[in-house]
C-alpha cells in the first residue's frame, strides 16, 4: 500500500562559489594541510536551504499537485519523494514503488529505435525483462507511433519521446507516479489520453505527485495541493482552498 | 478496465543501500540494465561503421606493430619476443588506464540518471568496467593474430589468466566508485589523474621489459601497476605469474575496498547533491 510520510524534511544544496574553488581537491588539501591559513577559497561556501521543515503524509488515493512559484522547491520536494536527494535534516518513510517520470529523455538512447528503448526504460524502472516483452504490444499500441517505433529516437520529436516515456513509465502500476510539468509537450488528444491512464492508475489507489504551473490540470488531476513558499509549506489541503490560497496571495 | 490484470508490486525500500556491500549487490541485481547500457555504449560508438568496434583492435594493432618494431630495434631485442610481451601490455594497460580514466567520469556523466531516480550508485561502474570487457575482448584479437603469427601456445597456463581478470574487475569496480565520488566533489581531480597514469604508463614495464630496470628492481617490484599488468601478461606468455605478484594484487584489492567502504559510507547520501 502507497504512502509517503516526510518528517521535518530539510534539504541545503552547497553552492560551490569562488570561482569553483570550493570544488579544487588542490585547495581542500592545502587549506587542510596549513589549518586554513592559506586556501581560504573553500570557506566561502554558500548553503541555498532548498526545503525546510516539510512535513506532509500523502496516503492511498492522494492526488496531490505542488505548486508554488519559480523556486519555491517543488523540484527539490519531487526529488525527495523520488528518493534523489537525502535530506539533510528530518526523514522521509516511503511505502510502494516509485516511478519517477521527470525528464521523458532520461535514459533513451537516441540512437536505438522505440522498441529498444521500451526495453531500456522498463529496466531503468527495475521492471523484469519478461514482464517488458509481455506487455510491448500495450505499450506500443499506447504510444500510438506505429512504425515510427522501429525507427531511431533521434527522429522523434519531443511530444513522441514523452508518449514513448509515459507509456512506459505507467505501464506497471507504480504506486507511487512523481511527475514534474510533464504535460507541456503533449498534443491535446495525449493529453486526454493520458489523464485517463492516470485517472485508471489513481483508481487503482496509488499516489501521485505532480508539480506543474497549470492550475486547470492540477485541478482536473488533483484532489489535494501543497502550496510551497521559499521551501516551506505554506499550505497543504484541498485543491480548491489552496488555488484559492494561492491565487489571493498572487493578488496582492 | 485495462486488459491485463494489474501487475502486483511488492513495496520495497530505497534501492541504494547505506554501505557499500548492499549498493554492490543492489548493482549487481541490476545487470540488465548495465548490461544494456554498457553495450548501447559500444554500439553508439561504432553504429555506422562497417567493421564496428574492430575498429578499436585495428587501432591497437598498427600501434602495436609500430611500437613493435621501433623499440625491438633501440632495445635489439627479437621481434618474436618482444612484440607478444608488448602486445599483451598494452591489452592489460589499456583496460586499467580506460576503467581510471573513464571511472573519474562516471558519477558526473550519470547525473540525468542520478538526478532523476534513485539508482545504486554501483550500476554505473558496472557499465563503465563492462564496457571496457567488452573493448578488451575486442582487442584480444590483437594477440590471438600475434600468438598465430610468432607460434605461441601458452596451454593450460593461459587458464591462470582468469583469475588475473578477476581481480582487475574487482579493482575496477572499487576504483571507479571511489575516483568518481572524489571527482564528483573535486571537479579538478580528473587531469591529475590522468597526467598520473601518463606517467605510470612509462615507470611500468609495458614498452620495457622489466629486466631492464637492473639494480631498480625495487622500482619494478613496489609497483602494483606492474604486477596487475603480470596477471594478464605473464600467463599467456607461457608462465604463471609470480607469487609475489597475486599478493601485492590481493592486497591491493583488500585495501581498495576497505578503502572505498569507508569513504563511500560519508559520502554516498552527498554524491546527488555534487554531480
Amino acid at each position: 500500500m502507497a504512502e509517503i510520510t516526510l518528517d521535518r524534511v530539510s534539504v541545503d544544496f552547497p553552492v560551490y562559489s569562488g570561482g569553483g574553488s570550493g570544488r579544487s581537491l588542490k585547495r581542500f588539501a592545502m587549506r587542510r594541510a596549513t589549518g586554513g591559513r592559506f586556501g581560504r577559497g573553500i570557506t566561502d561556501r554558500v548553503v541555498v536551504h532548498a526545503l525546510a521543515d516539510v512535513t506532509l503524509a500523502f496516503r492511498h488515493g492522494d492526488r496531490v499537485g505542488l505548486v508554488g512559484r519559480n523556486g519555491a522547491g517543488k523540484t527539490t520536494l519531487l526529488r525527495v519523494i523520488a528518493g534523489v536527494y537525502e535530506p539533510t535534516r528530518g526523514t522521509i518513510v516511503r511505502a510502494g514503488h516509485v516511478a519517477p517520470l521527470f525528464d521523458p529523455t532520461l535514459g533513451m538512447d537516441l540512437d536505438a529505435t522505440g522498441f529498444e528503448n521500451i526495453v531500456l526504460r522498463g529496466l531503468l524502472l527495475d521492471i523484469p525483462i519478461a514482464d517488458i516483452k509481455a506487455r510491448m504490444d500495450e505499450i506500443a499500441a499506447f504510444t500510438e507511433l506505429g512504425d515510427h517505433l522501429s525507427l531511431p529516437v533521434r527522429t522523434y520529436s519531443s511530444g513522441m519521446t514523452l508518449r514513448l516515456a509515459f507509456a512506459v513509465s505507467t505501464c506497471f502500476d507504480p504506486e507511487i507516479l512523481v511527475m514534474d510539468e510533464w504535460i507541456g509537450v503533449g498534443d491535446a488528444h495525449f493529453i486526454e489520453k493520458a489523464e485517463r491512464r492516470l485517472e485508471s492508475f489513481i483508481g487503482r489507489s496509488s499516489v501521485l505527485v505532480v508539480a506543474s504551473h497549470s492550475e486547470p490540470l492540477l485541478r482536473r488531476l488533483c484532489n489535494k495541493a501543497v502550496l510551497l513558499d521559499a521551501g516551506r509549506v505554506a499550505a497543504f489541503g484541498p485543491v480548491a482552498e489552496i488555488f484559492a490560497a494561492y491565487n489571493a496571495a498572487a493578488a496582492e | 478496465m485495462d486488459a491485463a490484470p494489474p501487475l502486483q508490486r511488492s513495496p520495497r525500500a530505497a534501492p541504494t543501500g547505506q554501505d557499500v556491500g548492499t549498493d554492490v549487490l543492489a548493482g549487481l541485481g541490476r545487470w540488465r540494465l548495465w548490461g544494456l547500457m554498457g553495450w548501447n555504449d559500444i554500439r553508439q560508438r561504432y553504429r555506422r561503421s562497417l567493421i564496428g568496434p574492430f575498429w578499436l583492435s585495428l587501432s591497437m594493432a598498427v600501434m602495436v606493430i609500430a611500437l613493435g618494431f621501433l623499440f625491438s630495434t633501440i632495445f635489439k631485442i627479437d621481434i618474436a619476443d618482444y612484440l607478444p610481451f608488448l602486445t599483451l601490455g598494452f591489452l592489460a594497460w589499456a583496460f586499467i588506464a580506460q576503467c581510471v580514466t573513464e571511472g573519474c567520469a562516471t558519477f558526473i556523466e550519470a547525473e540525468g540518471f542520478i538526478k532523476q531516480m534513485p539508482l545504486p550508485y554501483s550500476t554505473f561502474v558496472y557499465r563503465v568496467v563492462w564496457r571496457n570487457l567488452i573493448i578488451l575482448a575486442h582487442n584480444s584479437v590483437v594477440y590471438v593474430v600475434v600468438a598465430l603469427i610468432f607460434g605461441i601456445w601458452p596451454g593450460a597456463t593461459a587458464l591462470l589468466v582468469l583469475p588475473g581478470l578477476v581481480l582487475l574487475v574487482l579493482n575496477a569496480a572499487w576504483l571507479g566508485i571511489l575516483v568518481g565520488a572524489l571527482c564528483a566533489r573535486f571537479r579538478d581531480v580528473p587531469p591529475i589523474v590522468s597526467s598520473l597514469l601518463q606517467m605510470v604508463f612509462f615507470v611500468t614495464p609495458i614498452i620495457w621489459k622489466p629486466e631492464l630496470a637492473g639494480d631498480r628492481m625495487l622500482f619494478v617490484d613496489l609497483n602494483p601497476f606492474f604486477h596487475f599488468v603480470e596477471l594478464i601478461r605473464a600467463p599467456l606468455l607461457g608462465h604463471a605469474p609470480a607469487a609475489a605478484s597475486w599478493l601485492v594484487c590481493i592486497a591491493v584489492t583488500a585495501v581498495g575496498w576497505i578503502a572505498t567502504a569507508l569513504v563511500f559510507r560519508r559520502c554516498r547520501a552527498r554524491i546527488a547533491y555534487w554531480v
